[in-house]
Formats: structure tokens, C-alpha cells, sequence
């Protein structure tokens, strides 16, 4: 299915969804179709169930960390400069620095089991990494993308509205950071999943305290 | 007030401490499977609800080998993760080096020459075969009948593992595939090995069925338990022999045509019942459907250059851009989504492994049977640990 037709068939059905093309240079040539977080039930809804679609299997999701970067471009901008017959225009080389802010992006692989096309990709971008991180999930959709959500929302933080069981799927419960962040530091020494072991030594090392022993 | 109805009350009293009178009936028993347990197939957990012996919830507990593949991949080479997609899963080896292989041709536009295409559907079909064959012999062990299937099965799988290790150099941990083609030819003599392997399959496939496809206690263990819907599993994605199981006609060795499989005759057996049995059924007939292709691409195979000359190994940067590339392999749809900036190293390395995303209706299938049943629906599955949590 050509982008493009999908595309306009989408917002003609889905009043009011900005859609953005995203293209993709490498020779695979697989674009996809940015969508925005508040029309994207409705956007994954009718592509799922639209005659002449039928994108009925969500076969991959996955998501993509874009940190903040800095672009920095030279540009020529005229200046006062001191001259030897006092201050005259020149054209001076400055370099600007803008600062492009980072995302969360999920990625999503549609096929259609029924017509036998695909992939079709759509994408979603949170707001920022830190505090707007929240995207409609798609488990209601697609059931496949359930644990697929829960890998995303465990490894990079991607917080998903309406899934059915938002837990870390990976990591254990109690980890706190989100490991496939690209900035993500590894810890130097893992705190491991308490157990009850370390209860016991605990105990054991009061014991001897009280006794009037002395611990390591 | 007589002293009856005095006692009578005071025991009402004690029975509601002790016990709620109607409680009872409403406990659920949570029996935690694995993940140290020998029919979770590797370090896998279930953490059931039980009404006596039925399953009224699970909810499987997943990372026991979590070693974020994907992370190490991402500060790795394209070609340095090559090895380690072997240890995806540590059954087939060859078909995870053949996603990754594919997905990177498809990223970076590399042609593969034609002997490496049959070379492929060989070794990948002979991975098939030994992969199918081993979890049959898994699923019946699950079911009591211990040792006999899983050794004939191991016989059989012992002939394939021995001609990987002719051509590769390892049994399990093959690392054969390169970007572009294969990493060596063919040994003198490893066809005519090959042809009387893949002759002697099928008298073991009669043997297998004359032993089990009637019988009894495997009928009746099987039919009718886990019943997967074709609809639940084209909404899930569920993939390989298990979606086929269920009536879903959906192999991408037909559907996507990758590589050369347009050129070979070969049937997909789909199942009616989408149960136990039927998936069982599916990977028999699905190892005679391989036996043909095996026998039509070594009669084939043509000669020439195993990789594309044109290929740069040494400092490989393909250009920004992503592909998702995919492949049938044994366990279902196995998928690598890469993302280029254009540096030696990918930006973004995904595995969709399709032993996880088969497990998301396990618990459909598990509601409502007993305990015993739970064990077979995850060996039919045909998960590999080393795949799910990667």
C-alpha cells in the first residue's frame, strides 16, 4: 500500500488527525506515518477494521529514545568591526547553537494477515523524556502490543494511557531507571532484588552487635 | 432463652472466626510455576490462581535472563553482533543470523548472490527440522511419555548438529550467516552427508507418527485442550506453526517470498481446532513440507560465489535510514528493526521475538483447564527463554 494513499484515507476518516510523512532514505525505502497522541485510537482503530485496509496484525512494537542535541551551523552575519580608519561593516563567520529537544518515539509495524501487505509504520512522539512521557496505548487495538508496551514503559519510560496492566516486564518491580535510555548509566554496584537472605544477615549482624561482638 | 440456642449461637460466633462461613469456596490457591521447573522449558514463571485444579488466572513473570541484548547490540558493530544473535534462540541459530543478515541487507541495499541464497534455505531448513523435531519430543516428555520421543528425536537432531559442525565449525552457536551471503562454502562431500540425512527423515517421521499419532493417551491429552481462536491470534500476532495451528494462512516464507522461497514447491498445512493437537500436527507435517524443499534446493544448488564481492566488511556504515526485516522462523515471525545514523554501530538494534509475543495469549488458552493441561499449552507454545527475555 502506497503511503500516500493511506494517508489521505486517514484523514479523510479520522477528521481532525495530524499526519505527518516520515521519510526514509535508506534503500529498504519503509516510511512511516507520525501520528499525534490524541487521534492515534482512532487513527490504529480504522486502519485495523477499514474495508480495503485491514491492518488486523501488529506485528512489532518498539520504541526509539531521542535525546536533546545540539546543532550547531555556522552562519555569516554582518558586524561592526574596528578598522584602521575606524569601525566599518564586515561580514563575520558566527556559530549558532540551537538546542533541539528530546523525545520518546514508539514505532509500530502493522501487516495485513487478510490482503498480505505491509509493513506500514506509524510512530508517536512523547513531549519531552522526562515529565510528558505519556502516549495512548494500542493494547485495546492490537492485543499483541501488550507485552510489547509493557517492554517499552519497563526499558525506556514510555508511559501508556489505557493499558490493561502497565507493570515493568523485564526488570524487576523495584529498579528504578529505565536501561535502554541512551543515557543511562550503569550503576556501580546493582542493587539487587531484596530477598530474604538479606534479612537474615541483617538479623544476624544485630545479634552480634548486641552480643558486644564486633562486625565487619 | 434456653441453653441450646445459647451454645448454638456461641458456635456461630466461633465458626465465623475461625473460618467465614461461606468463604471457602471463594479461596484461590497461587501456585508460583518456575521459574527453576523443568516443563517451563528454561527460567520461566507462572504465577497461577487456582479453583482446586482449574486455572481461573496466570500471569507469567518474565527477565529471569535478561541481559539486554538490545543495548549491547546498540554499542557493537553491525557484524559483532552477528555471534551473538546465536544465543536469540540457542536452537536455531542459523535462522536469528539469517533475520539479522536480512534485515541489514535490506537497511544498507546488499544483493546476495545466488549459491549463498540456497545455502541459506538449506542450513535454515535443516534447522527446521531439528528444531520441530526436538519440541515434539519436549512436548510429549511434558506429558509423561519420558525419554523415548525426545531421544528419537535427539538421534535425529544429533545427524543435523553433526553436519552444522562440518560446515560451521560449531554445533548450536553456528554464527554462518555475513551480510550478503554466507561465511564459508560448503566442505568435499557435506551434500552427499546432507542428501542421506534429509532421505532418512521421512522413515523417521513414520516411526514418530506410528508411535503417537493414534495414541490414545496423547488424543486425549491433547484435542480440545488450549484452544487458541483464529481471530485471537491474528489480533495478538501470533506467528508461526502456532497461528497456522489455529487456521491462520500466514508463512512469510509464502506471504513475503524473502530470499528464494519462491522458487520451491511446498505445501502449508493449516490445523482446523487451533488446539494442542493440532498444533503438534502442524510441525510434522511442517518437516515433511521441509524435507521437500530440502530435496528440490540440493538438487538445485548452483555454483559460484557464497558473498557479494561488492560488500564492504571492514568499516561498514550503512546510510541513515531504518529497516524491518523479517523471517519464518521455527518458533513463528522472527524480526530485526534497525535504525542507522550512519555511524559503524546501529542507533537502535530491536529483536521481535516471537516465543514473547506467543506467550501474550497464554493465559486465553490456559483459563478454565487443570494444572497438567498448563504445562503441554506452554510446551506447544515452543518458547526459548534465551529468545523471550532476551
Amino acid at each position: 500500500m502506497e503511503l500516500e494513499v493511506a494517508k489521505a484515507a486517514i484523514e479523510a476518516a479520522v477528521p481532525g488527525c495530524r499526519l505527518e510523512m516520515v521519510v526514509n532514505p535508506s534503500p529498504s525505502a519503509q516510511h512511516s506515518l507520525l501520528m499525534d497522541a490524541e487521534h492515534a485510537v482512532a487513527v490504529a482503530t480504522w486502519l485495523r477494521d477499514a474495508e480495503g485496509m485491514r491492518f488486523d496484525y501488529c506485528s512489532n512494537v518498539t520504541g526509539i529514545d531521542w535525546p536533546a542535541k545540539e546543532l550547531t551551523e555556522k552562519v555569516k552575519v554582518k558586524k561592526l568591526v574596528d578598522g584602521p580608519n575606524g569601525p566599518e561593516e564586515k561580514e563575520v563567520d558566527e556559530v549558532r547553537k540551537t538546542l533541539v529537544p528530546g523525545f520518546l518515539e514508539v514505532v509500530y509495524h502493522l501487516f495485513s494477515v487478510e490482503r498480505r501487505d505491509g509493513p506500514v509504520v506509524l510512530r508517536m512522539r512523547t513531549v519531552d523524556r522526562e515529565a510528558r512521557v505519556h502516549l495512548p496505548s494500542l493494547t485495546g487495538v492490537w492485543r499483541s502490543a501488550d507485552f510489547q508496551e509493557r517492554e517499552i514503559f519497563d526499558l525506556y519510560g514510555v508511559v501508556f494511557d489505557g493499558h490493561p496492566d502497565l507493570r515493568r516486564l523485564l526488570m524487576w518491580d523495584e529498579f528504578k531507571d529505565h536501561p535502554m535510555r541512551r543515557d543511562y548509566v550503569e550503576p556501580d554496584d546493582y542493587e539487587y532484588e531484596p530477598t530474604a537472605h538479606d534479612e537474615v544477615l541483617e538479623r544476624a549482624r544485630q545479634h552480634v552487635i548486641a552480643a558486644g561482638g564486633r562486625t565487619a | 432463652m434456653s441453653a441450646a440456642s445459647v451454645a448454638g449461637e456461641v458456635m456461630e460466633e466461633l465458626d465465623a472466626a475461625v473460618r467465614p462461613a461461606d468463604d471457602f469456596g471463594e479461596q484461590l490457591l497461587e501456585v508460583s510455576m518456575g521459574p527453576q521447573h523443568p516443563s517451563t522449558h528454561g527460567v520461566f514463571r507462572m504465577n497461577v490462581a487456582l479453583d482446586g485444579e482449574r486455572v481461573m488466572k496466570l500471569k507469567p513473570v518474565f527477565g529471569y535472563l535478561h541481559r539486554n541484548h538490545e543495548k549491547i547490540a546498540e554499542q557493537e558493530t553491525y557484524l559483532g553482533s552477528m555471534p551473538y544473535t546465536d544465543r536469540l534462540d540457542y536452537f536455531c541459530s542459523i535462522t536469528n543470523n539469517w533475520a539479522y543478515a536480512l534485515a541489514v541487507e535490506k537497511l544498507a541495499g546488499i544483493t546476495v548472490p545466488e549459491r549463498a541464497e540456497y545455502l541459506r534455505v538449506i542450513t535454515g531448513e535443516l534447522t527446521r527440522l531439528q528444531n520441530h523435531a526436538c519440541l515434539i519430543g519436549f512436548l510429549l516428555q511434558d506429558m509423561g511419555a519420558s525419554g523415548t520421543p525426545l531421544m528419537y528425536a535427539f538421534r535425529e537432531r544429533e545427524k543435523i548438529l553433526d553436519l552444522f559442525e562440518a560446515l560451521t565449525g560449531a554445533r548450536m552457536m553456528c554464527n554462518y550467516m555475513r551480510f550478503g551471503g554466507c561465511r564459508v562454502d560448503l566442505p568435499a562431500g557435506w551434500l552427499e552427508q546432507a542428501r542421506g540425512v534429509v532421505a532418512g527423515f521421512p522413515k523417521f517421521l513414520d516411526e514418530f507418527e506410528q508411535l503417537l499419532q493414534s495414541n490414545e493417551i496423547l488424543m486425549e491429552r491433547t484435542q480440545g485442550v488450549g484452544v487458541l481462536s483464529k481471530e485471537l491470534a491474528i489480533n495478538a500476532a501470533v506467528s508461526g506453526p502456532m497461528a497456522r495451528a489455529s487456521g491462520v494462512n500466514y508463512d512469510l516464507r509464502k506471504v513475503d517470498r524473502y530470499g528464494i522461497y519462491d522458487r520451491f514447491a511446498f505445501r502449508v498445512p493449516l490445523g482446523a481446532h487451533g488446539d494442542v493437537y493440532d498444533r503438534y500436527m502442524i510441525r510434522v507435517l511442517e518437516m515433511r513440507e521441509s524435507v521437500k524443499i530440502l530435496e528440490q534446493a540440493m538438487k538445485e544448488i548452483p555454483g559460484g560465489p557464497i558473498v557479494d564481492p561488492k560488500t564492504k566488511i571492514r568499516g561498514f556504515r550503512p546510510k541513515p535510514g531504518e529497516a524491518y526485516g523479517r523471517i519464518e522462523a521455527p518458533k513463528g515471525e522472527l524480526g530485526f528493526y534497525l535504525v542507522s545514523d550512519g555511524s559503524a554501530n546501529p542507533y537502535r538494534y530491536r529483536v521481535r521475538p516471537p516465543s514473547l509475543i506467543n506467550l501474550t495469549v497464554l493465559e486465553d488458552m490456559c483459563l478454565g483447564r487443570n494444572v497438567a493441561d498448563v504445562v503441554i499449552i506452554l510446551g506447544s507454545v515452543d518458547i526459548v527463554l534465551g529468545e523471550v527475555d532476551r
